[in-house]
Protein backbone atom coordinates (compact mmCIF):
# COMPACT_ATOMS: atom_id res chain seq x y z
CA UNK A 1 0.00 0.00 0.00
CA UNK A 2 1.18 3.68 -0.76
CA UNK A 3 2.18 5.37 2.33
CA UNK A 4 2.17 9.47 2.99
CA UNK A 5 4.85 10.92 5.99
CA UNK A 6 2.45 13.90 6.90
CA UNK A 7 4.38 13.73 10.25
CA UNK A 8 4.94 17.24 11.82
CA UNK A 9 3.20 18.70 9.04
CA UNK A 10 0.09 21.14 9.87
CA UNK A 11 -3.21 20.91 8.39
CA UNK A 12 -4.17 21.96 5.66
CA UNK A 13 -0.61 20.71 4.84
CA UNK A 14 -1.41 16.90 5.52
CA UNK A 15 -4.53 17.47 3.46
CA UNK A 16 -2.94 18.88 0.57
CA UNK A 17 -0.25 15.60 0.58
CA UNK A 18 -3.11 13.49 0.73
CA UNK A 19 -4.55 14.92 -2.12
CA UNK A 20 -1.55 15.19 -4.30
CA UNK A 21 -0.81 11.62 -3.77
CA UNK A 22 -4.53 10.12 -4.67
CA UNK A 23 -3.83 12.27 -7.80
CA UNK A 24 -1.76 9.34 -8.71
CA UNK A 25 -4.07 6.12 -7.56
CA UNK A 26 -6.70 4.38 -9.34
CA UNK A 27 -9.90 3.91 -7.65
CA UNK A 28 -9.81 0.92 -5.00
CA UNK A 29 -6.29 1.43 -4.50
CA UNK A 30 -5.45 2.50 -0.89
CA UNK A 31 -3.69 4.86 0.64
CA UNK A 32 -1.87 5.23 4.80
CA UNK A 33 -1.32 8.45 5.59
CA UNK A 34 0.67 9.27 9.30
CA UNK A 35 0.47 12.55 10.97
CA UNK A 36 1.15 13.96 13.83
CA UNK A 37 -1.38 17.33 13.42
CA UNK A 38 -4.62 15.89 15.48
CA UNK A 39 -6.68 18.53 12.91
CA UNK A 40 -6.44 15.68 10.67
CA UNK A 41 -8.75 13.61 12.09
CA UNK A 42 -11.27 16.46 11.69
CA UNK A 43 -9.89 17.33 7.82
CA UNK A 44 -9.11 14.46 6.37
CA UNK A 45 -12.10 12.69 6.63
CA UNK A 46 -13.98 16.31 5.24
CA UNK A 47 -11.79 16.38 2.39
CA UNK A 48 -12.54 12.30 1.54
CA UNK A 49 -16.12 13.04 2.09
CA UNK A 50 -15.93 16.30 -0.54
CA UNK A 51 -14.60 13.99 -3.41
CA UNK A 52 -15.85 10.86 -2.69
CA UNK A 53 -13.29 8.77 -1.02
CA UNK A 54 -13.36 6.40 1.85
CA UNK A 55 -11.50 6.84 5.19
CA UNK A 56 -11.16 3.08 5.96
CA UNK A 57 -9.68 3.58 9.18
CA UNK A 58 -8.76 6.20 11.76
CA UNK A 59 -6.02 4.61 14.62
CA UNK A 60 -4.14 6.48 16.99
CA UNK A 61 -1.19 5.41 18.62
CA UNK A 62 0.56 7.63 20.81
CA UNK A 63 1.38 11.26 18.92
CA UNK A 64 1.29 8.75 15.55
CA UNK A 65 -2.27 9.55 14.15
CA UNK A 66 -2.39 6.84 11.13
CA UNK A 67 -5.47 7.40 8.49
CA UNK A 68 -6.27 4.88 5.48
CA UNK A 69 -8.00 5.91 2.57
CA UNK A 70 -9.43 3.84 -0.07
CA UNK A 71 -9.32 5.81 -3.07
CA UNK A 72 -13.58 6.57 -5.17
CA UNK A 73 -14.16 7.04 -8.61
CA UNK A 74 -12.87 10.61 -8.63
CA UNK B 1 -27.48 18.53 -24.90
CA UNK B 2 -24.66 21.25 -24.68
CA UNK B 3 -21.90 20.43 -22.47
CA UNK B 4 -22.21 22.29 -19.04
CA UNK B 5 -20.32 25.14 -18.24
CA UNK B 6 -17.74 25.32 -15.80
CA UNK B 7 -16.34 27.56 -13.34
CA UNK B 8 -13.97 27.36 -10.67
CA UNK B 9 -13.95 29.35 -7.58
CA UNK B 10 -11.95 30.41 -5.28
CA UNK B 11 -12.86 29.52 -1.87
CA UNK B 12 -11.19 30.97 1.33
CA UNK B 13 -13.40 29.79 3.52
CA UNK B 14 -15.45 33.02 4.19
CA UNK B 15 -19.29 33.72 2.98
CA UNK B 16 -18.72 35.39 0.07
CA UNK B 17 -17.16 32.80 -1.76
CA UNK B 18 -19.35 30.60 -0.85
CA UNK B 19 -22.34 32.89 -2.00
CA UNK B 20 -20.70 33.91 -4.82
CA UNK B 21 -20.17 30.00 -5.88
CA UNK B 22 -23.80 29.15 -4.91
CA UNK B 23 -25.22 32.21 -7.32
CA UNK B 24 -23.21 30.35 -10.44
CA UNK B 25 -24.52 27.42 -9.52
CA UNK B 26 -28.05 28.30 -9.45
CA UNK B 27 -27.66 29.14 -12.74
CA UNK B 28 -26.58 25.52 -13.54
CA UNK B 29 -22.90 25.93 -13.80
CA UNK B 30 -20.87 22.72 -13.18
CA UNK B 31 -18.61 24.48 -10.22
CA UNK B 32 -15.03 23.02 -8.14
CA UNK B 33 -13.24 25.08 -5.27
CA UNK B 34 -9.51 26.21 -5.61
CA UNK B 35 -8.16 26.84 -2.14
CA UNK B 36 -4.65 28.47 -2.08
CA UNK B 37 -2.86 27.51 1.38
CA UNK B 38 0.19 30.15 1.54
CA UNK B 39 1.26 29.53 5.31
CA UNK B 40 -0.54 32.73 6.49
CA UNK B 41 -3.66 31.20 6.25
CA UNK B 42 -5.95 31.80 9.48
CA UNK B 43 -7.07 28.47 8.33
CA UNK B 44 -6.48 24.86 9.87
CA UNK B 45 -3.72 24.49 12.08
CA UNK B 46 -3.69 27.40 14.21
CA UNK B 47 -6.76 26.38 16.19
CA UNK B 48 -4.60 22.81 16.93
CA UNK B 49 -1.98 24.78 18.69
CA UNK B 50 -3.96 26.71 21.66
CA UNK B 51 -5.77 25.33 24.10
CA UNK B 52 -8.80 27.85 24.58
CA UNK B 53 -9.02 27.36 20.79
CA UNK B 54 -9.23 23.26 21.13
CA UNK B 55 -13.46 23.48 22.26
CA UNK B 56 -14.22 25.28 19.05
CA UNK B 57 -15.21 22.95 16.16
CA UNK B 58 -12.23 22.07 14.73
CA UNK B 59 -12.83 22.37 10.78
CA UNK B 60 -11.48 23.69 8.00
CA UNK B 61 -13.57 26.27 6.59
CA UNK B 62 -12.30 25.86 3.07
CA UNK B 63 -13.59 22.18 3.19
CA UNK B 64 -16.71 22.98 5.01
CA UNK B 65 -17.68 25.13 2.32
CA UNK B 66 -17.03 22.60 -0.16
CA UNK B 67 -19.11 20.48 1.73
CA UNK B 68 -21.91 22.74 2.40
CA UNK B 69 -22.34 23.39 -1.63
CA UNK B 70 -21.69 19.76 -2.43
CA UNK B 71 -18.23 20.38 -4.93
CA UNK B 72 -14.82 19.29 -4.94
CA UNK B 73 -12.11 21.21 -3.65
CA UNK B 74 -8.67 21.43 -4.94
CA UNK B 75 -6.54 22.59 -2.23
CA UNK B 76 -2.98 23.75 -3.21
CA UNK B 77 0.23 24.56 -1.24
CA UNK B 78 1.82 27.78 -2.84
CA UNK B 79 3.80 28.51 -0.16
CA UNK B 80 7.12 28.94 -1.99
CA UNK B 81 5.82 30.97 -4.69
CA UNK B 82 4.03 33.32 -2.26
CA UNK B 83 7.07 34.69 -0.60
CA UNK B 84 7.63 36.84 -3.61
CA UNK B 85 4.61 38.17 -3.32
CA UNK B 86 4.97 39.02 0.31
CA UNK B 87 8.33 40.26 0.20
CA UNK B 88 8.00 42.00 -3.18
CA UNK B 89 4.36 43.27 -3.68
CA UNK B 90 4.31 45.34 -6.87
CA UNK B 91 1.24 47.25 -5.63
CA UNK B 92 2.16 47.55 -2.01
CA UNK B 93 1.12 46.61 1.70
CA UNK B 94 -2.35 47.62 2.67
CA UNK B 95 -2.37 48.86 6.68
CA UNK B 96 0.01 45.84 7.63
CA UNK B 97 2.34 43.72 5.68
CA UNK B 98 -0.66 42.54 3.77
CA UNK B 99 -0.60 42.55 -0.33
CA UNK B 100 -3.87 42.25 -0.80
CA UNK B 101 -3.81 43.46 -4.39
CA UNK B 102 -0.59 41.35 -5.64
CA UNK B 103 -2.23 38.46 -3.52
CA UNK B 104 -5.34 38.29 -5.33
CA UNK B 105 -3.45 39.15 -8.83
CA UNK B 106 -1.14 35.86 -7.82
CA UNK B 107 -4.01 33.90 -6.87
CA UNK B 108 -6.46 34.55 -10.03
CA UNK B 109 -3.64 34.01 -12.41
CA UNK B 110 -2.79 30.88 -10.67
CA UNK B 111 -6.53 29.92 -11.21
CA UNK B 112 -6.32 30.92 -14.87
CA UNK B 113 -3.44 28.34 -15.22
CA UNK B 114 -5.60 25.63 -13.82
CA UNK B 115 -8.90 26.60 -15.82
CA UNK B 116 -6.39 26.49 -18.63
CA UNK B 117 -4.75 22.79 -17.82
CA UNK B 118 -8.34 21.42 -16.64
CA UNK B 119 -10.94 22.97 -19.22
CA UNK B 120 -12.83 24.80 -17.02
CA UNK B 121 -14.62 28.31 -18.67
CA UNK B 122 -14.48 30.82 -16.01
CA UNK B 123 -13.12 31.95 -12.40
CA UNK B 124 -15.30 32.91 -9.71
CA UNK B 125 -14.55 35.17 -6.95
CA UNK B 126 -16.57 36.85 -3.87
CA UNK B 127 -15.08 39.83 -4.49
CA UNK B 128 -17.59 43.03 -3.65
CA UNK B 129 -17.02 46.64 -4.57
CA UNK B 130 -15.84 48.83 -1.72
CA UNK B 131 -15.99 45.54 0.77
CA UNK B 132 -12.16 46.02 1.66
CA UNK B 133 -9.93 49.00 0.99
CA UNK B 134 -7.00 47.84 -0.69
CA UNK B 135 -8.15 44.72 -3.24
CA UNK B 136 -11.34 45.42 -3.88
CA UNK B 137 -11.91 49.08 -4.70
CA UNK B 138 -14.01 50.07 -8.03
CA UNK B 139 -10.55 51.15 -9.37
CA UNK B 140 -8.62 47.70 -8.69
CA UNK B 141 -10.93 45.14 -9.47
CA UNK B 142 -10.34 45.50 -13.48
CA UNK B 143 -6.32 45.22 -12.14
CA UNK B 144 -6.85 42.18 -10.66
CA UNK B 145 -8.69 40.77 -13.79
CA UNK B 146 -6.09 42.36 -16.29
CA UNK B 147 -2.95 41.47 -14.09
CA UNK B 148 -3.97 37.89 -13.78
CA UNK B 149 -4.82 36.84 -16.93
CA UNK B 150 -8.27 35.61 -16.28
CA UNK B 151 -9.52 39.27 -18.07
CA UNK B 152 -13.16 39.05 -18.77
CA UNK B 153 -13.23 35.41 -17.66
CA UNK B 154 -12.79 36.63 -14.09
CA UNK B 155 -16.51 36.98 -12.56
CA UNK B 156 -17.24 38.18 -9.82
CA UNK B 157 -20.90 37.06 -9.25
CA UNK B 158 -21.58 39.08 -6.19
CA UNK B 159 -20.77 42.59 -7.33
CA UNK B 160 -21.34 41.60 -11.41
CA UNK B 161 -24.10 44.40 -12.07
CA UNK B 162 -21.84 47.00 -11.29
CA UNK B 163 -18.84 45.66 -13.70
CA UNK B 164 -18.84 45.05 -17.45
CA UNK B 165 -20.26 42.19 -18.37
CA UNK B 166 -17.82 39.34 -18.24
CA UNK B 167 -17.74 36.56 -21.21
CA UNK B 168 -20.14 33.95 -19.98
CA UNK B 169 -22.53 36.97 -19.77
CA UNK B 170 -21.40 37.85 -23.71
CA UNK B 171 -21.50 34.16 -24.67
CA UNK B 172 -25.24 34.68 -23.22
CA UNK B 173 -24.74 31.24 -21.05
CA UNK B 174 -24.55 33.21 -17.86
CA UNK B 175 -28.26 35.66 -16.91
CA UNK B 176 -26.57 38.91 -15.63
CA UNK B 177 -30.06 39.68 -14.54
CA UNK B 178 -29.79 36.90 -11.86
CA UNK B 179 -26.34 37.93 -10.64
CA UNK B 180 -25.88 40.78 -7.53
CA UNK B 181 -25.10 44.50 -7.94
CA UNK B 182 -23.57 44.18 -3.66
CA UNK B 183 -21.24 47.37 -3.10
CA UNK B 184 -19.96 48.60 0.08
CA UNK B 185 -18.61 47.54 3.27
CA UNK B 186 -21.78 46.03 4.85
CA UNK B 187 -22.64 42.65 5.34
CA UNK B 188 -26.40 42.95 5.02
CA UNK B 189 -26.80 41.61 1.89
CA UNK B 190 -24.61 38.85 1.97
CA UNK B 191 -26.20 38.01 5.76
CA UNK B 192 -29.54 38.04 3.70
CA UNK B 193 -28.50 36.22 0.73
CA UNK B 194 -26.96 33.44 3.17
CA UNK B 195 -30.47 33.49 5.36
CA UNK B 196 -31.95 32.75 1.45
CA UNK B 197 -30.21 29.88 0.97
CA UNK B 198 -30.09 28.39 4.10
CA UNK B 199 -26.63 28.89 4.99
CA UNK B 200 -26.04 29.01 8.97
CA UNK B 201 -22.83 28.69 10.88
CA UNK B 202 -20.38 30.24 8.38
CA UNK B 203 -17.58 31.54 9.16
CA UNK B 204 -16.80 35.60 9.07
CA UNK B 205 -13.20 36.60 9.22
CA UNK B 206 -12.87 40.13 10.38
CA UNK B 207 -10.12 42.19 8.92
CA UNK B 208 -9.05 39.22 6.05
CA UNK B 209 -8.25 36.05 5.08
CA UNK B 210 -4.78 35.90 6.84
CA UNK B 211 -2.31 36.67 9.91
CA UNK B 212 -0.88 39.37 7.20
CA UNK B 213 -3.43 41.83 7.90
CA UNK B 214 -2.94 41.35 12.01
CA UNK B 215 -1.29 44.38 13.62
CA UNK B 216 0.44 42.14 15.67
CA UNK B 217 1.50 39.73 13.65
CA UNK B 218 3.34 42.42 10.99
CA UNK B 219 5.06 44.25 13.70
CA UNK B 220 6.45 40.51 14.47
CA UNK B 221 7.53 39.84 10.76
CA UNK B 222 8.75 43.27 10.45
CA UNK B 223 11.04 42.56 13.54
CA UNK B 224 12.52 39.21 11.62
CA UNK B 225 13.42 40.56 8.65
CA UNK B 226 14.84 43.65 10.26
CA UNK B 227 16.99 41.98 12.53
CA UNK B 228 18.07 39.37 10.05
CA UNK B 229 18.70 41.98 7.76
CA UNK B 230 17.31 40.32 5.20
CA UNK B 231 13.33 40.40 3.79
CA UNK B 232 13.55 36.20 3.97
CA UNK B 233 11.44 33.65 5.48
CA UNK B 234 11.00 30.01 6.09
CA UNK B 235 7.88 28.27 6.69
CA UNK B 236 9.40 27.61 10.43
CA UNK B 237 9.47 31.06 10.74
CA UNK B 238 5.91 32.68 9.93
CA UNK B 239 4.59 29.36 11.47
CA UNK B 240 6.47 30.78 15.14
CA UNK B 241 5.06 34.03 14.33
CA UNK B 242 1.60 32.89 15.58
CA UNK B 243 2.85 31.58 18.98
CA UNK B 244 3.43 32.95 21.86
CA UNK B 245 4.51 36.01 23.43
CA UNK B 246 7.76 37.56 21.50
CA UNK B 247 10.07 39.56 23.39
CA UNK B 248 13.56 41.36 21.87
CA UNK B 249 15.40 42.14 24.95
CA UNK B 250 18.51 42.77 22.70
CA UNK B 251 19.03 43.28 18.75
CA UNK B 252 20.73 39.83 18.91
CA UNK B 253 17.94 37.88 20.13
CA UNK B 254 14.46 37.23 20.67
CA UNK B 255 12.31 35.01 23.39
CA UNK B 256 9.53 32.71 21.91
CA UNK B 257 7.75 31.83 25.41
CA UNK B 258 5.25 29.73 25.50
CA UNK B 259 1.41 30.95 27.02
CA UNK B 260 -0.04 27.68 27.53
CA UNK B 261 0.21 23.83 27.19
CA UNK B 262 -0.89 23.74 23.48
CA UNK B 263 1.46 26.37 22.70
CA UNK B 264 4.54 24.40 24.63
CA UNK B 265 3.43 21.52 22.83
CA UNK B 266 3.73 23.05 19.66
CA UNK B 267 6.94 24.74 20.10
CA UNK B 268 8.02 21.52 21.34
CA UNK B 269 8.45 20.23 17.63
CA UNK B 270 10.90 22.81 17.38
CA UNK B 271 13.59 22.40 20.00
CA UNK B 272 16.13 20.95 18.27
CA UNK B 273 16.81 23.94 16.04
CA UNK B 274 17.28 26.81 18.71
CA UNK B 275 18.77 27.11 22.09
CA UNK B 276 15.92 26.41 24.74
CA UNK B 277 14.86 27.09 28.32
CA UNK B 278 12.76 25.27 30.33
CA UNK B 279 12.23 25.42 34.27
CA UNK B 280 13.02 22.74 35.93
CA UNK B 281 12.60 23.45 39.59
CA UNK B 282 8.80 24.87 39.03
CA UNK B 283 7.13 24.31 36.29
CA UNK B 284 6.80 26.51 33.76
CA UNK B 285 6.96 27.39 29.74
CA UNK B 286 8.80 26.47 27.05
CA UNK B 287 11.23 29.28 25.79
CA UNK B 288 12.89 28.95 22.67
CA UNK B 289 15.84 31.68 21.48
CA UNK B 290 16.24 32.57 18.29
CA UNK B 291 19.31 33.87 17.79
CA UNK B 292 23.25 34.47 18.74
CA UNK B 293 23.64 34.48 22.35
CA UNK B 294 26.42 34.81 24.69
CA UNK B 295 27.10 34.18 28.04
CA UNK B 296 25.29 36.83 29.72
CA UNK B 297 22.56 36.79 27.23
CA UNK B 298 22.15 33.54 28.21
CA UNK B 299 21.63 34.63 31.61
CA UNK B 300 18.72 37.29 30.66
CA UNK B 301 16.75 34.54 29.45
CA UNK B 302 17.37 32.67 31.89
CA UNK B 303 15.77 35.17 34.31
CA UNK B 304 13.41 36.14 31.86
CA UNK B 305 12.18 32.45 31.26
CA UNK B 306 11.82 32.31 35.69
CA UNK B 307 9.87 35.23 35.54
CA UNK B 308 7.37 33.25 33.11
CA UNK B 309 7.15 30.15 35.76
CA UNK B 310 5.36 29.74 38.59
CA UNK B 311 8.35 30.12 40.27
CA UNK B 312 8.47 34.03 39.56
CA UNK B 313 8.49 35.35 43.38
CA UNK B 314 11.15 32.50 44.62
CA UNK B 315 14.38 33.52 45.24
CA UNK B 316 15.75 31.26 42.71
CA UNK B 317 14.66 29.09 39.76
CA UNK B 318 16.52 26.42 38.07
CA UNK B 319 16.49 26.69 34.43
CA UNK B 320 17.93 24.09 32.33
CA UNK B 321 19.33 25.40 29.24
CA UNK B 322 20.15 23.01 26.07
CA UNK B 323 21.86 24.32 23.14
CA UNK B 324 20.92 23.15 19.55
CA UNK B 325 24.44 20.88 19.92
CA UNK B 326 21.82 18.83 22.69
CA UNK B 327 24.28 19.66 25.15
CA UNK B 328 22.47 20.94 28.80
CA UNK B 329 22.58 22.74 31.91
CA UNK B 330 21.24 24.26 34.82
CA UNK B 331 21.45 27.32 35.83
CA UNK B 332 20.09 28.56 38.90
CA UNK B 333 18.86 32.05 38.58
CA UNK B 334 17.03 35.61 40.25
CA UNK B 335 13.61 35.57 38.54
CA UNK B 336 13.34 38.83 36.64
CA UNK B 337 10.97 41.08 38.22
CA UNK B 338 7.81 41.22 36.80
CA UNK B 339 6.55 44.64 36.45
CA UNK B 340 10.04 45.47 35.51
CA UNK B 341 10.36 43.84 31.87
CA UNK B 342 10.54 47.21 29.81
CA UNK B 343 7.47 47.41 27.53
CA UNK B 344 9.25 47.88 24.63
CA UNK B 345 11.04 44.27 24.70
CA UNK B 346 7.76 42.99 23.79
CA UNK B 347 7.19 42.86 20.01
S1 LIG C 1 -5.94 39.14 3.57
FE1 LIG C 1 -4.13 37.90 3.09
S2 LIG C 1 -4.90 36.17 1.86
FE2 LIG C 1 -6.51 37.79 1.87
S3 LIG C 1 -6.10 39.01 0.02
FE3 LIG C 1 -5.02 40.03 1.71
S4 LIG C 1 -2.94 39.16 1.66
FE4 LIG C 1 -4.25 37.80 0.45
Amino acid sequence: MKSVDARRLLCPLPVIRTQDAVADLHPGDSLRVLCTDPGVIHDIPAWCRVHGHEVCDIDEQEDTITITIRVGSH
Amino acid sequence: MTEKRKAVALISGGLDSLLAARVMMDQGVHVEGINFYTGFCVEGHTHAIRKKDRARPKRNNALWVAEQLGIKLHMIDIIEEYKDVVINPKHGYGANLNPCLDCKIFMVNKARAWIDANGFDCIITGEVIGQRPMSQRRDTMPVVARESGADDRLVRPLCAKNLPATRPEQEGWLDRDRLHAFSGRSRKPQMALAAHYGFEDYAQPAGGCCFLTDKQYSVKLADLWATRGKREYELDDIMLLKVGRHLRPRPNYKLIVGREEGENRFMEGYRKRFVHLLPTSHSGPLVLLDGEPDDSDIELAARLTARFSQGRDAEYVTVEVTGVDGASRALAVKPYPAGQVPADWYL
